[in-house]
């Protein structure tokens, strides 16, 4: 065997045992989504594999059981839904605005834009909070939605993709008579489509996984999203396990199935803010 | 006549950023505003606000437990950053390589974890770290004789399961930055370099980590503020915002715990704006050092 093989197969090995423990905790909780709860309180998380002690009731008591999940489920989705397709819509717009035009206080403003991303949302929770009860939009989903609807990272992007597009475009677009609202909704939102998907991603990811402040607006069971929802299981006075475990279970699905199909748009939503500006 | 007017393409621009400049005010500006006036006064939400001077900041430079907060919070960030640089660009550089198999499946499958939510991974591990003899990591210790851990009872086992949960779930992503910023490297440097007999160490401290410094500095950034501003993570591990001694307690934490549950929120605003002067003024430090040392090297 020569250096060359040896050198990939030793390469691969380091990889596949990384990989294993990276799973790990996946075929954890996917095991124990066949397990019952009182397992979980009694042995704790572990990799036991014993077929009898495992059953599809926590599957059936997820769909036929009396609980909210579905409710979480179908807010979180409703949520995720509004929240990206408006995000998208007004961060492009905004994108536009920057890309397309030269008008004093641009600069100024674009300064903002970086400086939105360098300050930490946590220390705005608590005025945030005051604004939102001020405001009586406690407990509603637009205190969700509005604070993240110009998103800094999305319109960053959005200006990178549109630096791409030849400005002949609008010339054009105003020789013919569009005034530049139609430039931009009829020549310019069709060309720029194929961005849109990786944002849709990473603002679709966010909102899905969205927690704290969330948490803070929301006080109506009914009105819980998914990851409030799960938390809630969890209480001082014990904990549902056989609902947590294979709702935490059931929640990374769709996402997961999200990522095997479109994962480029994944990767590229990603690494979209790594891009030099 | 207002129709022409805002169909100008002097008024066209401020009509587009208009969304951003609105969200901006209402959204950062105020609360960044409110924050810091907040910090001067004793705020009881649903009662009149009083101006108290700099009491807060007073009290808050005598609060143990507070300072106990900001050393968990930079011991956290710490070990995140020694761990989640230097690894994920290791990595990428070796999955980079040509004698790599199967190179897209480990891609996708080191980002899985990024996919779950805080709340969700969270749950996982504190059961994985659970004190059980029967426990994932207490069984595996117990493979090697090793008695069972008390991980979420100890501050230093605590943070080893705060640290795998945190470095489980961004190992991946700080890999595509890396594999990303590899990409913007030209071949040609390491063809150059071989054949003037440089060797792989030479070839990896001499041309990768000098060009992947963008990237770096970029994932520096990020990880900074997101291991200052931690908290969700310790809220899961311990289900809830109360950790045994404070093990757990976070600089947000705290704020959440003053603002939130004691409902005390000039006080909490005063966490926050600390807070963000520790961010700022390591971050720009950061950026500033990693600027001269550029200069330095032209």
């Amino acid at each position: 065997m020569n250096t060359g093989t040896l050198r990939k197969i030793l390469l691969f090995a380091f990889f596949s045992v990384l990989c294993l423990l990276i799973l790990v905790p996946f075929y954890a909780v996917t095991i124990a989504s066949f397990k019952p709860g009182e397992d979980l309180i009694r042995y704790g998380l572990n990799l036991r594999f014993d077929l009898s002690a495992m059953s599809f009731d926590n599957f059936v008591f997820l769909f036929t059981g009396e609980h909210a999940y579905f409710t979480w489920f179908f807010n979180s989705l409703l949520l995720t839904a509004v929240q990206v397709v408006l995000t998208l819509l007004v961060s492009a717009t905004v994108a536009y605005g920057f890309s397309a035009y030269e008008f004093r206080g641009k600069n100024l403003l674009f300064v903002c834009v970086l400086l939105i991303m360098m300050v930490p949302f946590e220390i705005l929770l608590l005025p945030l909070y005051t604004l939102t009860f001020n405001m009586g939009l406690m407990n509603s989903y637009s205190a969700i939605i509005l604070p993240g609807v110009a998103g800094a990272a999305t319109i960053f992007f959005f200006r990178q993709y549109l630096r791409g597009i030849p400005k002949e475009m609008i010339a054009a677009g105003r020789v013919d008579g569009a005034n530049e609202y139609a430039i931009y909704a009829r020549l310019i939102l069709p060309v720029m489509k194929p961005s849109f998907a990786a944002m849709a991603i990473l603002n679709g990811m966010n909102s899905w996984n969205n927690f704290l402040w969330p948490f803070m607006v929301l006080s109506d069971e009914n009105k819980y999203t998914l990851p409030i929802g799960l938390k809630t299981l969890l209480t001082p006075y014990g904990n549902n396990y056989d609902l947590l475990i294979v709702g935490s279970f059931f929640s990374i699905l769709p996402i997961l199935v999200l990522f095997l199909g479109f994962q480029k748009y994944f990767i590229d939503g990603m690494t979209a803010g790594a891009v030099k500006g | 006549m207002i129709k022409n007017f805002l169909y100008s393409q002097k008024v066209a621009p401020y009509v587009f950023v208009l969304p951003f400049v609105l969200v901006f005010i209402i959204f950062w500006v105020y609360p960044l505003l409110s924050s810091f006036g907040m910090s001067f006064q004793k705020v009881t939400l649903g009662q009149e606000a009083s101006f108290i001077g700099a009491d807060n900041y007073t009290k808050l430079m005598g609060d143990t437990i507070f300072f106990k907060a900001v050393r968990n919070s930079a011991v956290y960030m710490i070990l995140t950053l020694l761990i989640l640089i230097p690894f994920p660009m290791l990595f990428a550089v070796l999955i980079n390589s040509k004698a790599m198999w199967g190179r897209e499946f480990f891609k996708s499958s080191f980002f899985f974890p990024a996919l779950t939510s805080v709340v969700v991974a969270g749950t996982i591990f504190r059961l994985m770290f659970g004190e059980m003899e029967g426990s994932l990591i207490n069984s595996l210790l117990g493979v090697f004789g090793v008695e069972p851990v008390k991980f979420l009872k100890g501050q230093t086992t605590g943070f080893v399961a705060l640290v795998a949960l945190a470095s489980w779930r961004w190992m991946g992503v700080n890999m595509l930055y890396f594999l990303y910023g590899l990409k913007n490297i030209p071949d040609d440097y390491y063809e150059a370099a071989s054949i003037d007999g440089a060797s792989a160490f030479q070839r990896f401290t001499r041309i990768t980590i000098p060009l992947l410094k963008p990237t770096t500095i970029y994932v520096l950034t990020i990880s900074i503020y997101a291991g200052l501003a931690m908290f969700i993570e310790s809220m899961m591990l311990w289900n809830g915002n109360n950790s045994p001694k404070n093990i757990g307690l976070t600089i947000v934490g705290y704020l959440y715990r003053q603002g939130i549950e004691k409902n005390n929120l000039g006080y909490a605003a005063a966490v926050g704006i600390v807070l963000l002067i520790i961010t700022m003024v390591i971050n720009l430090t950061q950026l500033a050092l990693s600027g001269m040392f550029k200069k330095e090297e032209e």
